[in-house]
């Protein structure tokens, strides 16, 4: 069960009251706005306590929420889309959507992970989760982009790259170091935003970026808190404590200089307000392919080179162990 | 033996009664352990394919002296980790155990005569994990075998991304995939040798990015281990799963080499590619 969706169940029945009251007010001539206003009051008291501050693992549900905008609710507000299908290899991927875009005026590659909505898409999406060929159709449509000099804007949103038999079969492996590496010869500006989950390397293989933006409420993470807590806790109730402990929320990420900048969502998450939400982040893209369109590849490759080269802590002094002689 | 060997070991060399005898996973038969390294850690009985230290891959792979690269390069813990055991304690220990400072032992030694520039991961400091240790010093490595041009030759050997780093072990991924890159798209040579076992974050970067990919007999290779994999589907996979055989039968890796020929099989490939740039540096 969501935390998120159960937290808020008594907030939107409180809704739901305050918006009978108000339709009887309007209608009958009887006076209820001191109950409204109490109400209202009550109403934002309880969402501050709620979502004032969210802990790490209340994010992760968060991240997660049924109703949070997926990939294609972001690139319905595109001013065009024309998707391209599939990886020339083996079958289409409805885990990635991708294809030629514009984003305002500028023309881009898309690229996007995508859950489904309800049961029935999300087995048709294999709940967002990459298999070979989506990673391979990734894979191509970067090297198109590249090829014709269009920037590169993904939207990450997933629980992790596929661990079933038939991704073994072909190679998950390879799939996924073919993305990362496509995405470090790039020649285009990349800009990546992690709008729900960012699981794992299966997350990585879309977002090595010039730019990475997060939501507010979304987490990117080497492992999920799940998949953590029963490797090093051998214990997957820990989850909650594995989630803290991993630094996995937006603001952890912008500290280490992995996130470029977090985009606000409203209070009680993305899927209270989408439209809003949307309109923020497409902003956010626009300003960032904008600064980084004026610069040449060379000097884009690079700067992303020194990026990642740069990233890590590890200290340089000498141990016993490996000091020569006697 | 290269004289850094004796060096690295003189410190902490094993009671050697205390490991006198090895007992083959596989086939349970009780090894002498001097005899075993004679055979280059493969069961005579049964050739199973022991884990090898990277000392001890060194040594046997490297004609002599062996330059390293990146040995000061040592661990921080900057999500200050603690699960059962403090990752302090666990590097320790793991210090201790294994007689080394990280994961991955890289430098520049000869192969057959070919200067290479050379990376060993070892299972034995923490199931072989990229942290940011190992990541750093991949691609120094790649680095410097860029600029004096040299062939490259990586043996794998990971559990994975090292979680106890969280997305800073992740961003190693990108880190030696960027030197990967830059270090290939200069025209230079990478072979990699997945040994057992190889998955996770490793197989997901590097390891599957070379120009040609070389496997040790039986290593488990993939992505997912096999217990996220049975634990997905709910059943049992089939033993030869995952193993370097299987994923040469699906056209992943380039072949399957026996130890005891491993060498000879790097030689010849160094061979070829030193043929192929003088030819290039001819025209």
């Amino acid at each position: 069960m969501n935390l998120i969706v159960e937290r808020e169940r008594g907030l939107l029945e409180l809704e739901k009251r305050i918006a009978e009251l108000r339709e009887a007010n309007a209608a009958q001539s009887l006076d209820l706005s001191s109950e409204i206003r109490a109400l209202e009051e009550k109403y934002s008291q309880i969402q501050r306590e709620i979502f004032g501050s969210m802990t790490p693992w209340q994010k992760v549900h968060m991240a997660r929420h049924p109703n949070r905008p997926t990939a294609s609710d972001y690139i319905a507000e595109f001013a065009q889309f024309d998707e391209l299908h599939g990886d020339r290899h083996f079958r289409d991927d409805h885990a990635i959507v991708g294809g030629f875009a514009k984003l305002g005026e500028r023309a881009v590659m898309v690229i996007a992970q995508q859950r489904g909505r309800d049961t029935k898409e999300n087995l048709r999406r294999n709940f967002g989760m990459p298999s070979p060929e989506g990673y391979r159709k990734v894979q191509r449509l970067a090297h198109l982009a590249s090829h014709l000099g269009l920037p590169i804007v993904t939207f990450v949103d997933t629980k992790g790259a596929d661990p079933g038999i038939g991704s073994e079969e072909r190679a998950q492996s390879e799939a996924i170091a073919a993305c990362l590496y496509e995405f470090t010869i790039a020649r285009v500006p990349i800009v990546a935003t992690v709008i729900g989950e960012g699981g794992s390397g299966g997350a990585l293989a879309l977002s090595i970026a010039d730019r990475i933006i997060m939501l507010e409420h979304s987490y990117y993470s080497v492992a999920s808190p799940e998949g953590c807590a029963a490797i090093l806790w051998s214990d997957a109730s820990k989850a909650e404590e594995a989630a803290a402990r991993l630094k996995l929320t937006a603001q952890d990420l912008l500290q280490f200089g992995i996130a470029d900048e977090i985009v606000p969502e409203p209070t009680g998450g993305a899927h209270r307000d989408p439209a809003g939400t949307i309109s923020r982040v497409l902003k956010n893209i626009s300003d960032a392919l904008g600064e980084l369109s004026s610069l040449p590849a060379a000097q884009l490759k690079e700067a992303r080179y020194q990026k990642y080269r740069r990233i890590g802590a590890w200290q340089t002094e000498r141990l016993e162990t490996v000091k020569t002689g006697p | 033996m290269p004289d850094w060997l004796p060096r690295r070991r003189a410190k902490n060399e094993p009671a050697e009664d205390a490991a006198t005898w090895s007992k083959c996973p596989k086939c349970s038969e009780v090894l002498y352990r001097r005899d075993l390294a004679a055979n280059l850690w493969v069961c005579p009985r049964c050739g199973h394919h022991f884990r090898m230290s990277a000392v001890d891959r060194i040594n046997i792979t490297v004609d002599g002296d062996f330059k390293e690269i990146g040995a000061d390069v040592l661990p921080g813990d900057p999500l200050e980790w603690v699960d059962k055991k403090k990752y302090a304690a666990k590097l320790a220990g793991d210090r201790e155990k294994s007689q080394l400072s990280e994961a991955v032992i890289c430098g520049i030694g000869k192969i057959g005569g070919f200067e290479t520039a050379i990376g060993v991961m070892d299972f034995h400091f923490r199931g072989g994990t990229m942290g940011t240790v190992v990541g750093e010093r991949i691609a120094m490595l790649l680095e410097r075998a860029r600029d004096l041009r040299l062939p490259c030759v990586i043996f794998t050997a990971s559990g994975g991304a090292r979680m106890e780093e969280g997305m800073l072990a992740l961003m190693q991924l990108a880190k030696t995939t960027a030197a990967v890159a830059r270090y290939r798209e200069d025209g230079n040579f990478l072979v990699t040798v997945l040994t057992d076992p190889t998955t996770g974050g490793v197989s997901a970067s590097f390891a599957f990015q070379a120009d040609v990919i070389a496997a040790e007999p039986k290593a488990m290779i993939g992505f997912a281990g096999r217990r996220v994999i049975e634990q997905t589907i709910r059943q049992k996979l089939p033993d030869q799963f995952q193993t370097a055989e299987f994923l040469l039968e699906k056209g992943h890796i380039d072949m399957v080499v026996p130890r005891a020929d491993l060498k000879a099989m790097l030689t010849r490939l160094l061979d070829y590619a030193a043929a192929g740039r003088s030819r290039t540096a001819a025209s």
